[in-house]
Formats: C-alpha cells, sequence, structure tokens
C-alpha cells in the first residue's frame, strides 16, 4: 500500500529509505553519535537505534545549539540521518543541511510535515521523500 | 557564504525581511571534528570579520592546561586551530559559556544573536535582550553580515508566554535553595518544550546564579529559550504583562512531589560509588566560587574521587585575586578553562561515575560520556568528595 503525505521542503531532495520515528524531541549534541549514527541519549525512546542511512522522524530538534554541528559532522563522516522528517519547522536541522550543501555538496533533505500526518508514521516503514516535499509511506508490504 | 546561508535561513523561517543586530554570541568555535573546523577556516580563509561585537563560547580545549588531562593532542591541535579561526574573524576569546557574566553582557531589548542554549534563555528571560535560538553555524553568519531573519523571539509579539506553571504547596525554604533551581528548570524544560513558560509561585528574589541554573536546566530538557518568572524577570511584572493579555493555553501545576520526581530523573547512578566530582555548568561564577572555598578550607578530598570546576580564565583570574582558588587546591581540586568536560575529552575512561550540582552536566553526560551520574546540591558535592562516596542530604525534599 502506498500513500501519499504532503509535506514541506524545507530543504528539497530526493531520498528513499526505511523509516525510524519517535515521537520526542532530539538533541543531536549528546543524542546522536556523528561517526556512527547511533542515537545515544540514553532517556530517548530511540536510544541505541542507528539513524545513518535511514529516514529520521522526529517531532523537532531539542536543547543544545550544537546540533548543526553533530549533523555536519556526520554528513562529513557518512553517518547522517538519508533525510529528516519534523512536525515544527526545524530551523536547527534545516541549517545543518543547509551548510552540509555549501561545504560538501551534501544536503539532507529536510521535511515538515502537519502532526496529524507525522502521528502516521512507523519505524520501518519504506518513505520516499520527493523534491516537492511529499512523503510516499510504503506500508504493509505483503498480507 | 555568510549572507548566503542567512538569506536561505530567512526563506525557511517564513520571514519578511532581515533585521540589524548590536551583538553575538558565538558557540560555533567549539571543535567538534573535522567539518567544524574545515567550516571555521573557510570562512576565515574568505577573509570573514564579525562586524559586532562578538563574544566566543566555550572552545574544544582548555587552550594552555589541555597536558594535564586525558586530551589527544591530535584533538587539540585541532581545537586550537579552530580557536585561531574565530580570532582572526575579530571575535573576542572570551571562551565561556556565561557570556551574560561578563563585561559584554548585553542590555534589556538589545537585539543580539546568541548562541549556546543556556546563554539564549538567559539573555532571553533574565536580562530581557532578545535573541532566537541561533544554532552552530549560523550564530557567526549573523555576526559576519550584522543580520539576522525578523522572526520569532527578536520580535514582542513572539514573546508572549503560552504555558502557565504554577507552583503550589512549594515552600520559601525550597525557593531559597541552590538546589531548587536546577530542578525546577529540567522540570520546567520538560513539560514546556518548544513552549514559553510563565511561571508563577516564586517568592522570593532568586540569585543570578540560581537563574542561571534555572536556565541551563530547562534549555537542556527542553528547547525552552524564554521564560517568564512572575515578579522575577523583566518582562513579566504580572501575568497579564507576561501573556501579553492572552490567556494561556495550557496550566500546569508544580508541586514538591513533580519536583522530587524531576530530581531523581537527574541521577542515573545506583549505588554510592564515585570517580569525579565536576561542578560549572554553565561556567562557575565568581559568586559560585566564594560559595565554594569556605566549604572546601582545611579539607581534602578522598585520594578516590577527583574534584573539578569548569570555568573561564576571567572569573578563574578573580577568584584566585578574591583568595578562592588556594583552598581549592589544597582541597586537591583542580580548574579547567576554556572548555568543559562535555566539550573535550578531557576525562580518562576510567572515569565512570560523577556527581554534579548542574542539571546540564547530569543530563548530558550519560549520553556524551557514557558515565552515570548523581545530581546533588554542591555541600553534597563537596560532602562526597570527602567520604569518598555518594552522601546527599534528603532533607529539603522529604515528603
Amino acid at each position: 500500500m502506498e500513500r501519499v503525505i504532503e509535506g514541506r521542503a524545507l530543504v528539497d531532495g530526493e531520498v528513499e529509505a526505511e523509516a525510524l520515528v519517535a515521537d520526542e524531541p532530539l538533541s543531536f549534541w549528546g543524542g546522536y553519535d556523528q561517526r556512527t549514527g547511533e542515537i545515544i541519549d540514553r532517556r530517548h525512546p530511540l536510544s541505541g537505534q542507528v539513524a545513518a542511512a535511514r529516514v529520521l522522524a522526529l517531532p523537532a530538534s531539542r536543547g543544545s545549539s550544537t546540533t548543526t554541528a553533530v549533523l555536519l559532522e556526520a554528513v562529513r563522516s557518512g553517518k547522517a540521518p538519508a533525510a529528516i522528517v519534523t512536525v515544527a519547522v526545524d530551523y536547527f536541522f534545516s541549517l545543518a543541511s543547509i551548510v552540509a550543501g555549501e561545504m560538501y555538496g551534501k544536503p539532507i533533505p529536510i521535511v515538515a510535515v502537519a502532526p496529524e500526518d507525522f502521528a502516521t508514521l512507523r519505524t520501518g516503514q519504506r518513505i520516499r521523500i520527493c523534491r516537492d516535499g511529499a512523503l510516499i509511506v510504503r506500508t504493509g508490504a505483503v498480507l | 557564504m555568510a549572507m548566503r546561508i542567512i538569506a536561505r535561513m530567512a526563506e525557511i523561517c517564513g520571514a519578511d525581511s532581515l533585521m540589524d543586530i548590536t551583538g553575538a554570541h558565538i558557540d560555533s568555535a567549539l571543535f567538534q571534528g573535522d567539518a567544524t573546523l574545515e567550516f571555521a577556516e573557510r570562512l576565515a580563509g574568505l577573509g570573514a570579520k564579525v562586524v559586532v561585537p562578538t563574544t566566543l563560547n566555550v572552545s574544544g580545549v582548555d587552550e594552555h592546561g589541555w597536558r594535564e588531562w586525558a586530551t589527544p593532542p591530535e584533538w587539540a591541535a585541532k581545537a586550537r586551530r579552530q580557536m585561531t579561526a574565530y580570532q582572526s574573524m575579530g571575535a573576542i576569546p572570551t571562551w565561556t559559556c556565561a557570556p551574560y557574566q561578563t563585561e559584554w553582557k548585553p542590555n534589556f531589548g538589545q537585539q543580539i544573536a546568541w548562541g549556546e542554549s543556556n546563554a539564549i534563555c538567559f539573555a532571553n528571560s533574565v536580562i530581557g535582550a532578545r535573541t532566537e535560538r541561533y544554532p552552530d553555524l549560523m550564530d557567526i553568519c549573523a555576526a559576519v553580515t550584522g543580520r539576522v531573519p525578523a522572526v520569532g523571539l527578536h520580535l514582542t509579539e513572539n514573546r508572549a508566554g503560552q504555558i502557565l506553571m504554577r507552583l503550589v504547596d512549594v515552600p520559601r525554604r525550597a525557593q531559597e535553595d541552590d538546589e531548587f533551581y536546577p530542578v525546577l528548570g529540567s522540570l520546567i524544560g520538560k513539560i514546556a518544550q518548544d513552549r514559553i513558560p510563565v511561571v508563577e509561585g516564586i517568592e522570593i528574589v532568586p540569585a543570578e546564579d540560581q537563574l542561571k541554573a534555572l536556565c541551563a536546566a530547562a534549555a537542556a530538557s527542553g528547547a525552552v529559550a524564554l521564560i517568564h518568572i512572575i515578579g522575577v524577570t523583566p518582562e513579566a511584572l504580572s501575568l497579564e504583562s507576561a501573556f501579553q493579555k492572552k490567556s494561556p493555553r495550557q496550566t500546569v501545576v508544580i508541586t514538591m512531589e513533580s519536583l522530587r520526581a524531576a530530581r531523581r530523573e537527574l541521577t542515573t547512578a545506583a549505588g554510592e560509588k564515585l570517580d569525579l566530582v565536576v561542578l560549572g555548568s554553565p561556567h562557575f561564577s565568581l559568586a559560585e566560587f566564594k560559595k565554594l572555598a569556605p566549604l572546601l578550607e582545611g579539607k581534602r578530598r578522598h585520594h578516590d574521587v577527583q574534584f573539578l570546576v569548569t570555568s573561564s580564565r576571567l572569573m578563574t583570574e578573580l577568584a584566585d585575586k578574591a583568595g578562592c582558588l588556594a583552598p581549592l587546591k589544597q582541597f586537591g581540586g583542580k580548574v579547567t578553562v576554556d572548555t568543559c568536560i562535555l566539550t573535550t575529552p578531557m576525562l580518562r575512561q576510567e572515569i565512570n561515575t560523577l556527581m554534579t550540582n548542574s542539571a546540564k552536566y547530569a543530563y548530558y553526560s550519560p549520553g556524551l560520556l557514557n558515565a552515570q551520574v548523581v545530581f546533588g546540591s554542591l555541600e553534597d558535592c563537596v560532602r562526597s568528595a570527602i567520604a569518598g562516596k555518594v552522601v546527599r542530604d534528603e532533607s529539603l525534599w522529604r515528603e
């Protein structure tokens, strides 16, 4: 089954990957290992999961302003999420991606979606991010 | 490049226009890896200069003291290169996460672009200066261009409170205690997330360092950039002014019960074992050094427990002149400047359990240092360092 969620591409790009979803915001500083892509905030529901090369869906970033630097480092080391989907228009993730574009020509798509759409996202779904910000979500592959 | 980044961010924020700033505080000088260094050297290489008075947050290394610690020389060399790059752009080498306790403290109403979550929260809340939450890499772009998107907390209408937090039956005795503020801050941040909380029920005038601890905690457990405290902070003379005549969308009651739970959450270690006591996130102030010194007088730390204060060069110098460093040294304690335990790999692997009076250290240490943490008051921290094991006075928190 496939369905389409309209989103706003804060930083555009095209990618398809498996989703990793949590309903709690995350600070990348102290929360994301830039060398491995593991989520290391031990108080976060995704603690221990690896977000590298996945579509990471979080309501927003949280806390430290160093989140952007960690995301930039993760892009440089190839351990960044493939894309990030948020509810809020997240300046931190957007900024990091813009700078990743400036520095390395490798921006990652950052998309904001409505809260009711965000609530339908689940870990393990395959999500295709389109350049216009639309998300194509594939669920329940074979019954 | 800086202007291009600012302009794209303005688009994303939906800003109608850019506006001028008259001060900046840069968190980007913190060495996080090759990418942050390359970004700094790219800007510096392009000849970027800051156009407003610009202070620097903590760096990735204690520039002159790193050899006393486990900091790898290669890390130190790169972190120092990054420090040099930002200084070459004309920023002031304050190297502190408490820039509001320096002579470059902003004024009420001043439009600034600050990085560092605790400093942002303090500047907006306690001083009434106006800054958005500027992330690393953007703060320097604002300092170089002198311009930011005219959005968010720069604009009066966006500074109204959004959620009311009412303290109920929280005794004055608790409110007077330093340990109360990091705990309250943690709870505020957790509840508020990215909304603007208005706190009602503080009956005393908290000290600057108490508000510092509160802001740092709230900005760690949530994305809080502005807290109004009725009768305390400058934009919160009354509920009406804090909410700008609107009504709160939500009201939450804060009791000793909820505070006790928040305090429990700050501790992750189970036992009494202790390797390090660390104070000073945000950076220890002169007033805090003055409070600490008499507690250490004539005493000595347990040989199994290290004792560390993180601060700025400036505050350490003042503390020395005030006679506060000698007791610390005799106690067996050390001071690290320019940086902190979270931003430089200075601690040895054997440091597994640390104790602190800082909610920010308590919040980030498990993830960043893979360490267990115990939260306690300043007095608890000192007594534990002497005893060689965790000792906490629970009397303030007993039911």
